[in-house]
């Protein structure tokens, strides 16, 4: 009875905690509907401020408390407000996720920049030496009791807020109809801004009283948001007593499972994953109305020409042969990720970019490809490639299962769950039996992946794996190419575009999402399979969820309907980092933080970088000698390296020059040729003193016809 | 033989009656239409016919099969296919990748590249077929829905007010195509709003208010029905 009094006591204290960053997350959803997955970032981002004023500069409690909660806080929120989602407040559902996504990502890496994560950190808790309160056989903490108050005192305080002022009547409102509050004299705007301080401070206050019990770890304070997520979802997003519910329904969770459940090597991960299997379980009993926000407008998805994805595929064989001709071995590796994560990037375009699921557990789902890999494929056994891909793809379609009843921002909150009890839980498990057949992941630490074998030939070392990466990206873009241009590809977009037409003309929304969740899990499992192949040895960390979140990010901005798209996230990834981090620990840090910042960006450029890259480069296609330019001056540079007459970085510069010159002279040429065009030769000297054009033959019957 | 019975319909919003006990039957290879005041719960009947809304009573046939509890995509299998009044296109694919996901879904996968190109010519859109079907004015993209429909090669074609946002050139080659249609055996219910489009094409005639079925006849017989002037113009007609 003692020890249940006294984790129930330990329980209500963290339920307190999740109840203030829950009903933060209720209030800036309820009055902004944005989804802010950066929530519990910003919290975290208080707990070190905090930590820095009492800690590391020696302010007093109350004083670093005013300047944490007064001070930096509104003035984060405020920030936020006005730079990240002001800019997408007319946009859908999915940028304004892609914003929180990015912040989440960018906070993570700021703070680690700033507080070495190596070395450890602690908050003491409040009234440490004060003597505990004994409440019959069970004892409370100062800092538990505080916790609880203070959760109450919000409670309290939040009811009379927006029960009792005119600014909490606007923010009630704009939850209905935001253009509606505007026209009855009401500013959004201004509701907008309350909402954001309030939350950030709600956030901010979390953050602090958690930090104490748990270790000062940027990524684990950040995601204390899927429990407070939870609690969220048990309010629907709107409720804030049913919120308060749900935080001590997880809080008491945690915390009864860490008292009574068994000790043994199976079952500490449950612990940890619990609050995302609620999670799960929650989205889908709860039953959720529509997401609110308009659909944005609709971008046609481009047919990529069989042609050009040919060329293009023929193109990333060529580049990866010649890398794998010039690196050295440690290099390879390091560079060989540019395909094998090209191949896990690609698994968005049929899912997110054609379907419109967003799923941030891509990542995940490779790890389970890099895990089957490497036991089945011990020998590189060809067919425990296919294995892999297989197995990625079921369970590819078991995510689907639960998906099929979520849609836009509340899948995305499902597959980060689902990536949680993987990464938390079942990425470390030791091997274990279900029904007879043993399965073994990551077995509780890091597994040796080898090469496979073709036809008896082995490959093992890095530029024979980087070349055999190198291929499968160019089979799987045309196999995407395939895809968009048949039958199942048109179904996908019609899908997204309205299910109701869809199932009307007969077609299958259940099959039709398992299916495609199944395709493209299974080509992020060939993508973690190839990727394991080239690291030697993989463990589960290295396919966490905050470790997808920058594959996700660049993946968008690359832009999800674009088959090449694989190429240009691996680039980004696993060719422009490195390069930039070979700078030193300054330019690392930069890196960490590009994905987050080019996230942010997405406002600027809605359609996606590849597709800008590839107008230029049809420029240097359709200019014979300039392409035949760029490609003797890339052979040269690539016969002198290997002759050693350049350094490695040498060369990539120049052919960097090369490639970035030919581009602007291309684009510079059709420029001028469209003015000089422009420029009036008369009707009679066409074809004289300037070149046919096709299009000249109806310019002519035009204007016959028009008289 | 009637090919769509809808009978009983009873769909209650908590305690608002949308449809109360609505009976209708459709004649196969005859153009009927359903006409009635906004609001009249035209477009709910629609999407119980069409399973997207199950009713709180009654029964839905297709062709003497009864599929009240099938879901959307297992009744059109029995050669349904309908037309939204908020249009439902699919925004991102061009007009002809719209019809031809339709025609792919249905019976006649094979053969779809040529069934859609014929139904194109047949309604006056081959000009626009590489169009992205997002950027048609409303009255095209109400004809691109009909072709949509058309693609699935439906024995029922369902059309919520299809020739709205067209003009009377339009509207009477529309006419005449739903004429031919009806010739070639498909049956065809239609909501529609533009009473001489409805008076000229129309078979039988069913007219709904508040939910109840207030007359039903031919096009002349409810011109002239009191109950019916008084639903459109107000008692004091």
């Amino acid at each position: 009875m003692e020890q249940f009094l006294t984790f129930g006591i330990v329980g209500l204290s963290t339920a307190a905690i999740y109840a203030v960053i829950g009903s933060g997350l209720v209030l800036t959803y309820t009055t902004t509907g944005v989804f802010n997955f950066a929530h519990g970032a910003a919290g975290m981002m208080a707990a070190f401020a905090y930590w820095q004023l009492t800690e590391g500069w020696g302010l007093p409690v109350p004083l670093a408390l005013i300047l944490v909660l007064a001070v930096l806080a509104p003035g984060f929120g405020l920030l936020v407000e006005r730079l990240v989602l002001r800019p997408v407040q007319g946009m859908g559902d999915a940028e304004r996720l892609v914003m929180t996504v990015a912040m989440l990502s960018g906070l993570i890496a700021i703070s680690r920049w700033v507080w070495d994560p190596n070395e450890a950190r602690s908050l003491p808790k409040f009234f440490e030496n004060a003597d505990s309160i004994d409440i019959g056989p069970a004892t409370i903490t100062w800092h538990q009791a505080i916790t609880m108050i203070v959760a109450v005192v919000v409670a309290i305080g939040l009811r009379v807020l927006l029960y009792g002022t005119r600014v909490g009547a606007e923010m009630r409102a704009s939850v209905d109809d935001r253009a509606l509050v505007g026209l009855t004299g009401a500013n959004p705007v201004r509701a907008n801004k309350v909402a954001w301080i309030l939350g950030t401070q709600l956030a901010a206050i979390g953050g602090i009283l958690i930090a104490p019990a748990v270790t000062l770890d940027a990524a684990q304070l950040s995601l204390l948001i899927v429990s407070a997520y939870t609690a969220a979802i048990f309010g629907r997003l709107r409720s804030l007593p049913l919120t308060f519910v749900g935080a001590i329904v997880v809080g008491c969770l945690e915390s009864y499972l860490t008292g009574y459940l068994p000790q043994n090597q199976y079952l500490p991960g449950l612990r940890l994953a619990a609050p995302a299997l609620l999670l799960f379980l929650a989205l889908l009993v709860f039953p959720h109305r529509r997401l609110r926000g308009r659909d944005t407008k609709a971008r046609p998805v481009p047919v990529p020409s069989v042609r050009g994805t040919l060329l293009f595929a023929g193109a990333i064989v060529v580049f990866g042969l010649v890398l794998a001709s010039l690196l050295g071995e440690g290099e390879l590796i390091t560079y060989g990720q540019i395909f094998s994560f090209g191949v896990i990037a690609l698994s968005y375009i049929p899912l997110a970019g054609y379907a419109g699921q967003i799923s941030l557990c891509q990542l995940s789902v490779a790890g389970v490809g890099a895990a089957v890999w490497a036991h089945a494929g011990g020998h590189g056994e060809l067919w425990a490639l296919a294995l892999a891909v297989v197995v990625s793809a079921v369970v590819g379609a078991l995510i689907a299962l639960p998906a099929l009843r979520l849609s836009g921002v509340y899948l995305a909150l499902g597959t980060t769950a689902f990536a949680f009890i993987l990464d938390r839980w079942i990425f470390t498990l030791p091997s274990f039996e279900i029904g007879g057949l043993k399965i073994s992941l990551f077995d509780g630490g890091a597994v040796d992946v080898a090469g496979p074998s073709l036809f008896g030939w082995h490959l093992d070392d890095g530029s024979e794996l980087m070349v055999f990466a190198a291929v499968w990206l160019a089979l799987a873009s045309i196999a995407v190419m395939a895809l968009r241009r048949g039958r199942f590809g048109r179904q996908l977009i019609a899908l997204r575009d309205s299910e109701a037409a869809y199932a009307t003309l007969g077609g299958n929304l259940l099959l039709a999402k398992m299916a495609v969740f199944a395709l493209s899990a299974g080509i992020a499992g060939l993508g973690g399979a190839l990727y394991g192949m080239q690291q030697r040895s993989v463990s589960g960390d290295q396919f966490s969820f905050v470790a997808g979140l920058p594959l996700y990010l660049v993946a968008v901005v690359g832009g999800l309907t674009a088959v090449g798209n694989g190429l240009f996230t691996g680039l980004a990834l696993g060719g422009s980092f490195p390069v930039i981090a070979a700078a030193g620990t300054f330019a690392q840090n930069v890196t960490s933080l590009m994905p987050a910042l080019a996230g942010l960006g997405l406002a600027k450029n809605p359609d996606g970088a590849v597709a800008e890259v590839r107008s230029g480069y049809e420029a240097v296609g359709r200019n014979k000698p300039v392409l035949g330019v760029l490609g003797v001056a890339l052979a040269a540079l690539w016969a002198l390296q290997l002759q050693d007459v350049l350094d490695g970085w040498t060369t990539f510069w120049l052919a960097l020059l090369a490639l970035v010159a030919a581009q602007a002279i291309a684009q510079a040429l059709e420029g001028r040729q469209a003015r000089s065009a422009a420029s009036d030769v008369p009707v009679e000297w066409w074809g004289v003193r300037r070149g046919w054009r096709r299009e000249d033959e109806e310019v002519l019957a035009r204007g016959i016809a028009g008289g | 033989m009637a090919l769509l019975e809808v009978r009983d319909v009873t769909v209650a919003f908590g305690g608002v009656r949308a449809l109360s006990d609505v009976a209708i039957s459709v004649e196969g290879g005859r153009i009927t239409g359903l006409i009635g005041p906004n609001g009249a719960g035209k477009s709910t009947l629609f999407d119980v016919i069409s399973g997207l809304r199950r009713p709180s009573s009654g029964q839905v046939f297709i062709d003497g099969h009864e599929v009240t509890r099938l879901g959307p995509t297992r009744r059109s299998r029995h050669g349904l296919a309908r037309t939204f009044q908020r249009l439902e296109l699919f925004g991102r694919l061009s007009v002809r990748d719209n019809l031809l996901v339709a025609a792919e879904l249905g019976a006649h996968r094979r053969q779809a590249a040529a069934l859609v190109d014929e139904i194109l010519d047949r309604v006056g859109l081959t000009r626009l077929a590489d169009t992205s079907a997002d950027t048609l004015s409303t009255g095209v993209a109400r004809l691109v829905e009909v072709a949509r429909a058309l693609a699935a090669r439906p024995k029922v074609l369902l059309l919520d007010e299809p020739a709205a946002g067209q003009d009377p050139d339009e509207t009477e080659r529309f006419a005449d195509l739903l004429r031919s249609l009806a010739a070639e055996g498909t049956t065809v219910l239609i909501v529609e709003h533009d009473m001489d489009l409805v008076m000229s094409v129309c078979d039988d005639l069913h007219v709904l208010d508040l939910g109840k079925v207030i007359a039903s006849g031919r096009p002349e017989e409810i011109r002239r029905n009191e109950v019916v002037l008084a639903a459109y113009l107000g008692d004091a007609a």
